[in-house]
C-alpha cells in the first residue's frame, strides 16, 4: 500500500510547485530590466492639456446603442476614449453624485432630493439633451394591424388604471368604429424594472389624468394597478406578443426594430398621431424650452407631435475639477449635439430640434474649470 | 538514482521521518490554515448581515414591523411593504416542491434500486446536466415554451373545470405563480434527485439483503428498509432544493409576471423577494427605496435561515424518534 505512492513524491511535488510558483512570480521582474537599456529615449508621457484623455460615463440604457456608436466614432476622430456603462438612469445619477464617473446619463429629470445631494457635493449639475425618444403603445389583437387602433389619453389612462377591462368597452369602440374589437380581457403589461421608459410613460399619464397623478404618479418605477410586469423592452414586448388581448408600452426604437403593432394616440391638439421619429422631434418644437432643459415634452402642444416623447440627457457638473477631462468632455458634448446628430436617425432615435440644440450649446458653454469656461464659440 | 534510493528506504527510517517534527509542524500549520478558512466563511456571513442591516436602516426606521405586514410598493410615495413578496416567495417555492419532491424521490429510487445498470450512468448524467443549466436559460425557455403551455391548455383547463376554487380564478395570462412554481420544480428536481440518490446509495446492502431474506417484496424493502434508513438524507435533499427555490431569481423573474399582488389565485402574476430585488435595484433611488429593497434581502436571509433551522429540527426529531423506537 505505502509502496504504491513513494513517500518522497509529496515533498518533491511541493518543492516543484513552489519552484514553479517562484519562477512564475519572478519572471516579470527580470524581463523589464533589460528593456530600458536598449531603448534609447525613454520619454515619459507628459499629458499636454490639449491631448484628449479617457472619460468614464454611466447611466441610462435607452440611449446606450447611440452612445456606443457616438463614442466609437468620436474615438476614431479624436483618439479620446470614452467608456460608457449602461447601468440604468438611477445608477447613472448615483455615480455622478458620488463622483465615480465623469458624466452621467438619464432619461428622467433628477428629483429635488437627488439634485440637492449632488449639488451639495459638487456644485450645480447640467441636464444636457442628447436625443429624444418616444414610447409606443403596442398591443396584441388578432386582425388589428399596426396603426389601426386609435386611443385617446383618457382611455389609455383608464386602461392602465384597470377601469376599462375589456377590449369591446364602449369607450374604445367609440374611437374605433371600423375595428372589430373582441370580448377579451385587456392584459395590461408594464415594465417590472425601473426605467426611463416608464418615467416618460407615467409622466404622460400624470399630465393627462388627474386620477393617475393622485393614485399612481410619475417615476421610473410606480405602484402599478395593472396586471403583468416584463423585464426590459424585450420582456414587455414578449408578454404582449404572447398574451392575446395584451397592451404594453416600449421604446419606439424597439417597436420599430421588432415590428410591433402600435396604436395611434390623440395628441394635445386633438390629432391622432402614429409614433415616428419626425413626430418625436416635433414634440420639442413650438414649445418653450427652459434654459436648464429640465423639461418633459410629453403631451406637447405642437399639432404634429407624438404625445409620449421625451429627451434623454447627459448629466455633467458645471465646475469641472480636472482641466484635461473637462476639455475632452465639452468637446465631445459639442460634437454630439452637432455632427453626432447624423448618427441618431439610423439608430431609430429622434434628432434634437434646432431650438433644443441652441439650448444645449449654451449649457455646454457654461461648463467651467476654475471659473474659466472650457469652450468658447 | 535518487529514485532508487528513496524506494529502498527502510521501514524504520521511513517511520522516523513521517513522525518527526516536520509532521507535527505541518499538522499545526494545516489546522491553523483550515481554521482561518472557516473563520473567513463566518466573517463573510457576519459581514453580509451587518452591511445589509446598515443599508436597510432607512427603511427599518421608517416602517418598523409594519414593513412585514404592509402590501403596498409605491416608489412615488415611498411607501413600501414586504408581504406580497414574502407570500410570493413561499407560495412559488411550495408549488415547486409539491411538484418536484415526488418526481425526484421516484427518480432517485428508480436510479438506485430498480434501474438496470447500463441505464444508471447515462440517466444520472442527464440529471446532473439539468442541474448545470444556467437559470437565465431555463428562464428564457420558460418564457417562450413553458408559459404559453401553462396558459393553454393547463390554466384554461383548470379554470374551466376547477374555476369554482379561488386557487384557479382569474384570466389565464400564463405568467404567474403557477408558471414560477413549475420552473422552480424543474430547477430543483436535479438537486433533490442527485442528493437523495446519494443518500439511498449509502444505505448498506445488508439492510436490503435482510429484508429480502425475510421474504419482503421490492416495494416493502424500499419502503421499510431503505427509505427509513436514509430519511435524514432525504430531508436534507429536499431542504437543499427548497433553499435554491427560495433564492432563485432570474428564471422566476422571467415567468412570474412581476405584479405586486396578494391574491389566492395561482394564475395571478406575482413577485418573489428575489425577483423584486432583481427588477428594481438598478434603478432604485433615494434612501428609503434602496433601504426597502435591502430589507427585503434581509428578510429573504431570515426566511432561508428559519426554513433551514426548521428542517434541522425536523431531521433531529425524526432521528430521535427513530432511536427511541429501536
Amino acid at each position: 500500500m505505502y509502496k504504491s505512492i513513494p513517500k518522497w513524491s509529496i515533498p518533491l511535488a511541493v518543492m516543484l510547485l513552489l519552484a514553479l510558483v517562484l519562477t512564475a512570480c519572478s519572471t516579470p521582474a527580470p524581463a523589464p530590466a533589460p528593456t530600458p537599456t536598449p531603448t534609447p529615449k525613454p520619454t515619459p508621457p507628459v499629458p499636454t492639456p490639449s491631448q484628449p484623455v479617457n472619460l468614464n460615463g454611466a447611466g441610462a440604457t435607452f440611449p446606450a446603442p447611440l452612445y456606443t456608436k457616438w463614442f466609437d466614432e468620436y474615438f476614431k476622430l479624436t483618439g479620446a476614449k470614452i467608456n460608457y456603462q449602461a447601468i440604468g438612469s438611477g445608477g447613472g445619477i448615483t455615480q455622478i453624485t458620488e463622483g465615480t464617473v465623469d458624466f452621467g446619463a438619464s432619461d428622467g429629470i433628477m428629483t429635488a432630493e437627488q439634485l440637492a445631494k449632488s449639488e451639495a457635493a459638487r456644485g450645480p449639475i447640467l441636464h444636457i439633451p442628447m436625443t429624444s425618444g418616444a414610447v409606443a403603445v403596442v398591443y396584441n389583437l388578432a386582425g388589428v394591424s399596426t396603426g389601426q387602433l386609435k386611443l385617446t389619453s383618457d382611455v389609455l389612462a383608464d386602461i392602465y388604471l384597470k377601469k376599462i377591462a375589456k377590449w369591446n368597452d364602449p369607450r374604445i369602440a367609440a374611437l374605433n368604429p371600423d375595428v372589430k374589437l373582441p370580448d377579451t380581457a385587456i392584459g395590461v403589461v408594464h415594465r417590472s424594472d425601473g426605467s426611463g421608459t416608464t418615467y416618460i410613460f407615467t409622466n404622460y399619464l400624470s399630465k393627462v389624468s388627474d386620477e393617475w397623478k393622485t393614485k399612481v404618479g410619475n417615476a421610473t418605477s410606480v405602484n402599478w394597478p395593472g396586471d403583468i410586469g416584463g423585464q426590459g423592452n424585450a420582456g414587455v414586448a414578449g408578454q404582449v406578443q404572447q398574451i392575446p388581448g395584451a397592451i404594453g408600452y416600449v421604446e419606439l426604437a424597439y417597436a420599430v426594430q421588432n415590428k410591433l403593432p402600435w396604436a395611434q394616440l390623440k395628441n394635445a391638439a386633438g390629432k391622432f398621431i402614429e409614433p415616428s421619429l419626425a413626430a418625436t422631434t416635433k414634440a420639442a418644437e413650438g414649445v418653450t424650452l427652459p434654459d436648464d432643459m429640465k423639461v418633459m415634452i410629453t403631451n406637447s402642444s405642437n399639432p404634429d407631435a407624438y404625445p409620449i416623447s421625451g429627451f434623454t440627457w447627459i448629466l455633467a457638473y458645471v465646475n469641472q475639477t480636472d482641466k484635461a477631462k473637462g476639455e475632452t468632455l465639452v468637446k465631445m458634448l459639442w460634437w454630439a449635439v452637432h455632427d453626432g446628430q447624423k448618427y441618431v436617425t439610423p439608430l431609430d432615435y429622434a434628432p434634437l430640434s434646432s431650438a433644443a440644440v441652441t439650448k444645449a450649446e449654451n449649457e455646454i458653454l457654461s461648463i467651467k474649470y476654475q471659473g474659466q469656461p472650457l469652450l468658447s464659440r | 538514482m535518487k529514485c532508487n534510493d528513496a524506494n529502498t528506504i527502510s521501514p524504520g527510517r521511513m517511520r522516523s521521518w513521517r513522525f518527526s517534527g516536520y509532521s507535527r509542524y505541518s499538522d499545526r500549520i494545516f489546522s491553523n490554515l483550515t481554521l482561518v478558512f472557516a473563520l473567513v466563511i463566518v466573517g463573510i456571513l457576519l459581514g453580509l448581515v451587518v452591511v445589509l442591516t446598515i443599508d436597510a436602516m432607512p427603511a427599518i426606521r421608517r416602517f418598523g414591523l409594519a414593513f412585514l405586514s404592509s402590501s403596498t410598493w409605491d416608489p412615488v410615495r415611498e411607501a413600501f411593504g414586504a408581504l406580497p413578496a414574502i407570500y410570493g416567495t413561499l407560495l412559488s417555492s411550495a408549488i415547486g416542491l409539491i411538484i418536484a419532491v415526488p418526481i425526484s424521490l421516484g427518480a432517485a429510487i428508480f436510479l438506485v434500486e430498480l434501474a438496470p445498470s447500463w441505464l444508471k450512468g447515462p440517466a444520472s448524467l442527464v440529471i446532473e446536466m439539468l442541474a448545470a443549466i444556467p437559470s437565465v436559460i431555463i428562464g428564457l425557455w420558460g418564457l417562450f415554451v413553458l408559459v404559453p403551455f401553462v396558459r393553454s391548455p393547463i390554466e384554461s383547463w383548470l379554470g374551466s373545470k376547477l374555476g369554482f376554487l379561488p386557487l384557479f380564478q382569474g384570466p389565464p395570462f400564463g405568467v404567474g405563480f403557477l408558471a414560477a412554481g413549475i420552473i422552480l420544480a424543474i430547477m430543483v428536481i436535479p438537486i433533490i434527485t442527485a442528493v437523495s440518490r446519494d443518500a439511498m446509495r449509502a444505505v448498506p446492502n445488508e439492510q436490503r439483503e435482510a429484508m429480502f431474506a425475510l421474504g419482503a417484496t421490492r416495494w416493502e424493502t424500499i419502503r421499510q428498509a431503505v427509505l427509513p434508513y436514509c430519511r435524514s438524507g432525504l430531508v436534507g435533499a429536499i431542504i437543499l432544493g427548497l433553499g435554491r427555490a427560495l433564492g432563485e431569481t432570474m428564471a422566476v423573474t422571467m415567468v412570474i409576471g412581476n405584479s405586486y399582488a396578494l391574491t389566492a389565485s395561482l394564475f395571478s402574476p406575482g413577485a418573489t423577494i428575489a425577483s423584486k430585488i432583481a427588477s428594481e435595484f438598478s434603478e432604485a433611488s433615494g434612501g428609503v427605496f434602496i433601504g426597502s429593497l435591502v430589507e427585503l434581502a434581509l428578510i429573504l436571509f431570515a426566511v432561508t435561515l428559519l426554513v433551514n433551522v426548521a428542517a434541522r429540527l425536523l431531521v433531529w426529531r425524526m432521528t430521535s424518534v427513530k432511536a427511541a423506537k429501536e
